[in-house]
């Protein structure tokens, strides 16, 4: 590891203010980042801390919606989400290992937009709303492809706004090493439409399977599912998986969260 | 009843109270006073001609201690092999020089380029980044086949070819073997790969060098399974050192699994460098370095060919098999595909004409060596699944193919060279069907089914020659060592015993069980009883732990030197009991003359001992310290027979393992719960290698598989609750405990199993697939139902 400054601000202003430093970088819970730096592939000139700000915290329901701290553990959304929204829950109770939910951020997570991450499944596959500390995004316009997020230099995932929907279920068949999806689906049916995401799969990272979505938006049940496909074109193929057997697990996961969504 | 101490008893392990609480002392929690860091920069390409190696800027910045490249160590030896394997035409295998840093060319990616020595690692890495490289890119040779053809690219310029030797074992006359095989009623054929393997102890390798100009002395603390070993390779060959003046020391060790037996650069690098720096000179090696420099294990390419006559007995056999020596020879490598694997294709079984055919290449990745088992995992997974493969051919029950074929008579001498000793195959099969519930296996077939899965029973059996060696055979092999132990029993005055022996115990629970025979022997309580290893300053030069020798050797000579110790305290007990000594007998920490009740404990004897004021000087020396060096008549014969079921998810290709049973046949047992504990954690290893582990390299030689992100590691939801059983037990017949050996059973016995398994799940499944390559993953499953 490079040598860096280190702040830990107590307020998102305070946060921002201390990212306009040149090469400064947002620390979440370090899950990422940290490694990165050990091996000496990042070289921030300071690391802003994320974690002693409140109001970036916890877990919340309002108007329909979950509100998750950017902030927020994995493990604290396992533990509180349930209550409002299961799958959600469900889904960050199974990423990593203890340790890496009890540091590891929902901002964190939708800040890196690893391509094998669940975090991007369940926000895109929600329709949710990326808070920032600037403005709104819609998770439709957020994720712009592996790594890449429509989020500008400084700005910071404040909270995330998941709408709850009447059923959901996250598909995770998991990558054998790293334990990260190797495909991963999320399914959520809304009064207005099944919305399908994909994570793990594509070269092009979190995406939305809108034939699946059509099918399922005129029949909720895998039998709808039964002559799609997905093109092995775009998807992933190396050590772990061919192209082609990712676009199969796609509809196989599919299928199967759909029928966990009863 | 089971006994609550002595052998025989599962005595819990008194070394985990300190590795459960955090009080083990391992190399990287050793810091000597003054040291430095050094980090090694390493190759990122697998193959290149070094035209310079610029340190100047480096050398210069801030606390740069000094900088070492292959230049500063011409005129020092390189990492020796330990064994000269003879071709099929008599010729000495090629053998290549390997130093300790690069010289002329770097041959895989992690291969030592330069060494900086800085006051800490973060600014010898700094440094490391300064030094200026110009290494002119080569060709990789990464496919073995691809590197024994004609005009490959060399991985070693002074060498003929990348083949370090071509081998024959068993049956040379080809005519011979053609007629077999032409006269065969049925041929059972099956390429398959071995995968290579990376150890991945969860200790990573460490090195500390101490060296005192005072006395000329030098201290290696290092993480290995022999001590004795690498002081005697590194200073008779690499550094030139008088063995009396070099001190090395492998506390405890988390984990070896084979990997840490061998000499490697990085210990002789800091011995080295501590006296040229007088600085004493630490390495840790991170995970990373671990994937690439670690010997790798594994790595076989092989086609095999059964040869069955019309009744289903086996006539012949014959492999042909391409084995990865890396890019240099580590310490073991050469004998692990040859007398380690050759030597154990009878398996169980009497077949009567056997060649094995062995090309070990040199290839631009890392060194590959012995991991747990080295060699006769190779040879189990190659037979046991082309017996499985014929069993399916033919139509015929696998489990009944093989006890037809069975070895039922003993001393038995094998087709390649072994002389089995003793072994009740049948037996073990019956306790394994037992084990298994093979009888239940239909009903939770059907279960399975109703949930959509398909359920496959793999069954195999094992064997392997352990206890090694006996010196004198293999040294007519080509072993350029002894592979004796020693063990020295001292008994200080109030009767407690420290055993110094030159087993290593790194996981083993050595210092239970030893304790436990030692206690036995004398009648006394096994808290008084404690051993000592891995430090060759206090213990007699024994060869270590590796090939399920411990007991087997290194607890025959403890044995032997208790038995020293007894004879000679009857001695001093038959003069205070003014008795002869032959009169004189020893139970339950008491000698007695025989017919009376007259006796002495066996404290007093020992404070006798010490305290010489009545005692038989003229006949005897005062004190009580035996030692005995054991070299084996024999290996031993471990065998098993392994049992397997997996459910296939034939949406996914994704295959769990709903049971595993295990009958080993170890002859006599001195601790059962260490036992069990021991083939636990070998169907562990040989979970991950059947079903999760891969080392892959890409055609320029770049490590894909470089960490946990992409190297598969069985986790605890990977393995299912065993069912161990080594009630069969024949004793083995030449070493005074009657054992075998139990470390490596477990990874030998268990990856045939589970594969056989999943070919059945999917045979019964309705698929015609005779054959998935390990590891037997997801993908790999789903593309061969797809195929
Ligand atoms: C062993 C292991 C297993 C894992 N398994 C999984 C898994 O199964 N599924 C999965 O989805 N993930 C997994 N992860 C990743 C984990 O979920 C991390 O939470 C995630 O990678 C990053 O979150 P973090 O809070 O640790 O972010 P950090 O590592 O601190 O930061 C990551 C990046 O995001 C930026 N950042 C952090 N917080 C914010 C914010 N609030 N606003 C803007 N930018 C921010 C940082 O500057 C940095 O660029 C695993 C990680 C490990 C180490």
């Amino acid at each position: 590891m490079y040598n860096f400054d280190y702040e830990q601000p107590s307020t998102i202003a305070d946060a921002v203010a201390a990212l306009g430093a040149e090469d400064a970088q947002a620390l979440g819970g370090g899950q990422t980042l940290i490694p990165t730096m050990k091996q000496r592939l990042a070289s921030p000139s300071k690391l802003v801390s994320l974690a002693a700000i409140p109001e970036m915290k916890g877990v919340c329901a309002e108007d329909g919606a979950v509100s998750i701290g950017g902030g927020t553990t994995h493990a604290t959304v396992a533990a509180e989400a349930g209550a409002h929204y299961p799958a959600l829950a469900d889904l960050a109770s199974h990423i990593g290992d203890p340790a890496v939910r009890n540091r590891g951020t929902c901002g964190g997570s939708l800040a890196n937009n690893d391509p094998s991450a669940c975090y991007p499944a369940a926000a895109l596959g929600s329709g949710a709303t990326i808070v920032t500390n600037a403005r709104e995004i819609a998770a439709d316009d957020y994720f712009q492809g592996m790594f890449t997020t429509a989020l500008d230099e400084g700005e910071i995932v404040t909270s995330v706004r998941f709408p709850i929907p009447e059923a959901a279920n996250y598909q995770k068949f998991v990558q054998p090493a790293s334990r990260f999806a190797l495909v991963g689906v999320y399914v959520a049916k809304y009064a207005d439409g099944v919305r399908v995401a994909v994570t793990g799969a594509s070269e092009d990272g979190v995406f939305r399977w809108s034939e699946a979505e059509e099918a399922l938006n005129k029949n909720f049940s895998g039998d709808a599912l039964m002559d799609l496909s997905i093109n092995p074109a775009n998807m992933i193929g190396d050590l772990h998986g061919s192209k082609e057997y990712r676009a199969h697990l796609v509809g196989v996961m599919t299928k199967r969260a759909v029928a966990a969504c009863g | 009843m089971p006994k609550d101490s002595g052998i025989g008893a599962s005595s819990k392990r008194r070394e985990d109270v300190r590795f459960l609480t955090g009080e083990g002392n391992y190399t990287d929690d050793i810091n000597v006073h003054g040291q430095a860091h050094v980090y090694f920069l390493r190759s990122d390409i697998a193959h290149g001609t070094i035209n310079s190696i610029g340190t100047e800027a480096a050398a210069g910045m801030p606390g740069v201690v000094r900088i070492f490249t292959g230049a500063d160590f011409e005129g020092v030896g390189g990492i020796p092999c330990g064994w000269q394997v003879t071709d099929r035409n008599g010729e000495p295998m090629q053998e290549p020089p390997h130093p300790i840093l690069a010289q002329g060319k770097v041959r895989h990616v992690g291969d030592p380029i330069a060494a900086v020595v800085a006051e800490t690692l973060e600014q010898a890495r700094d440094a490391a980044e300064a030094i200026e490289l110009d290494i002119a890119e080569l060709p990789a040779v990464v496919d073995m086949k691809a590197a024994a053809a004609e005009g490959s690219t060399k991985v070693h310029d002074d060498l003929t070819s990348n083949i370090c030797y071509d081998w024959v074992l068993g049956e040379t006359d080809e005519q011979v073997v053609s007629d077999t095989f032409a006269n065969a009623a049925h041929v059972t054929t099956l390429d398959l790969v071995n995968n290579r393997l990376v150890a991945n102890p969860m200790e990573p390798r460490v090195a500390v060098g101490d060296y005192s100009r005072g006395t000329d002395e030098h201290t290696l603390y290092t993480t290995s399974q022999n001590p004795h070993v690498i002081r005697l390779l590194m200073c008779a060959f690499v550094l030139g050192l008088p063995e009396h003046k070099v001190r090395v020391v492998a506390p405890d060790v988390g984990g070896g699994f084979g990997t840490k037996i061998f000499h490697y650069a990085e210990e002789a690098f800091v011995t080295f460098a501590a006296k040229a720096c007088n600085r004493p000179v630490k390495w840790t090696a991170s995970r990373s370095e671990a994937f690439m420099s670690d010997a790798h294990g594994r790595d076989h390419v092989t086609t095999i060919e059964l040869a069955l006559d019309g009744d289903n007995n086996f006539i012949g056999l014959r492999t042909n098999t391409h084995a990865n020596m890396g890019a240099y020879l580590s310490t073991f490598s050469s004998s692990v595909p040859t007398w380690l694997h050759g030597t154990l294709m009878a398996g169980n079984y009497k077949t009567p004409m056997i060649q094995v055919n062995v090309k070990a290449m040199f290839t631009n990745t890392v060194p590959v060596d012995a991991y747990r088992g080295a060699g006769r995992p190779e040879a189990t997974f190659q037979l046991e699944r082309v017996i499985d493969k014929a069993a399916r051919e033919l139509g015929v029950d696998p489990i009944a193919l093989r006890r037809q074929n069975f070895i039922t008579e003993f001393p038995y001498d094998t087709p390649v060279a072994l002389t089995y000793d003793t072994g009740d195959y049948n037996g073990t099969m019956d306790k394994l069907e037992a084990a298994a519930d093979i009888a239940g296996f239909a009903a939770r077939k059907a279960e399975s089914e109703a949930n959509g899965k398909l359920r496959g029973l793999g069954v195999n059996c094992y064997i392997e020659a352990c206890g090694i060696a006996p010196s004198n055979i293999v040294g007519m092999l080509g072993a350029r060592a002894g592979l004796y132990d020693a063990a020295t029993v001292r008994v200080n005055a109030t009767g407690s015993i420290s055993v110094m022996v030159g087993a290593h115990s790194h996981g083993q629970g050595h210092e239970t069980a030893f304790p436990q025979v030692v206690a036995e022997m004398i009648g006394i309580d096994e808290s008084q009883v404690e051993i000592v290893h891995g430090d060759t300053s206090k213990i007699p030069f024994g060869m270590g732990t590796y090939g399920s020798r411990s007991l087997a050797v290194c607890g025959s000579a403890m044995v032997r030197a208790t038995e020293k110790i007894i004879n000679k305290a009857k001695k001093i007990a038959a003069h205070l009991l003014e008795a002869s000594d032959a009169d004189i007998e020893l139970k339950d920490g008491q000698f007695t003359v025989a017919g009376t009740d007259k006796s002495v404990a066996w404290g007093d004897v020992t404070l006798t001992a010490y305290v010489p004021h009545n005692f038989p000087l003229e006949d005897i020396e005062p004190g009580l310290e035996e030692t005995a060096f054991y070299d084996p008549a024999n290996f031993t014969y471990p065998a098993g027979a392994y049992a397997c079921e997996v459910e296939v998810d034939p949406e996914t290709g994704k295959v769990t393992i709903e049971r595993f049973a295990a009958a080993d046949d170890f002859g006599n047992i001195v601790n059962p719960m260490i036992v069990d504990g021991q083939v636990h954690g070998g169907i562990g290893q040989g979970i991950g290698q059947a079903l999760l582990e891969n080392c892959v390299y890409d055609d320029n030689g770049q490590l894909l598989s470089a960490s946990y992100m992409d190297y598969a590691m069985p986790r605890a939801d990977d393995v299912p609750f065993y069912t161990v059983d080594h009630s069969s037990q024949t004793p083995c017949t030449h070493n005074p405990l009657g054992v075998k050996g139990c470390g490596e059973a477990g990874a030998i016995g268990s990856p045939p199993a589970v594969v056989n398994a999943v070919i059945d799940a999917l045979q019964s499944g309705g698929k015609d697939i005779g054959h998935i390559d390990m590891p037997v993953s997801p993908s790999r499953v789903w593309a061969a139902m797809n195929g």
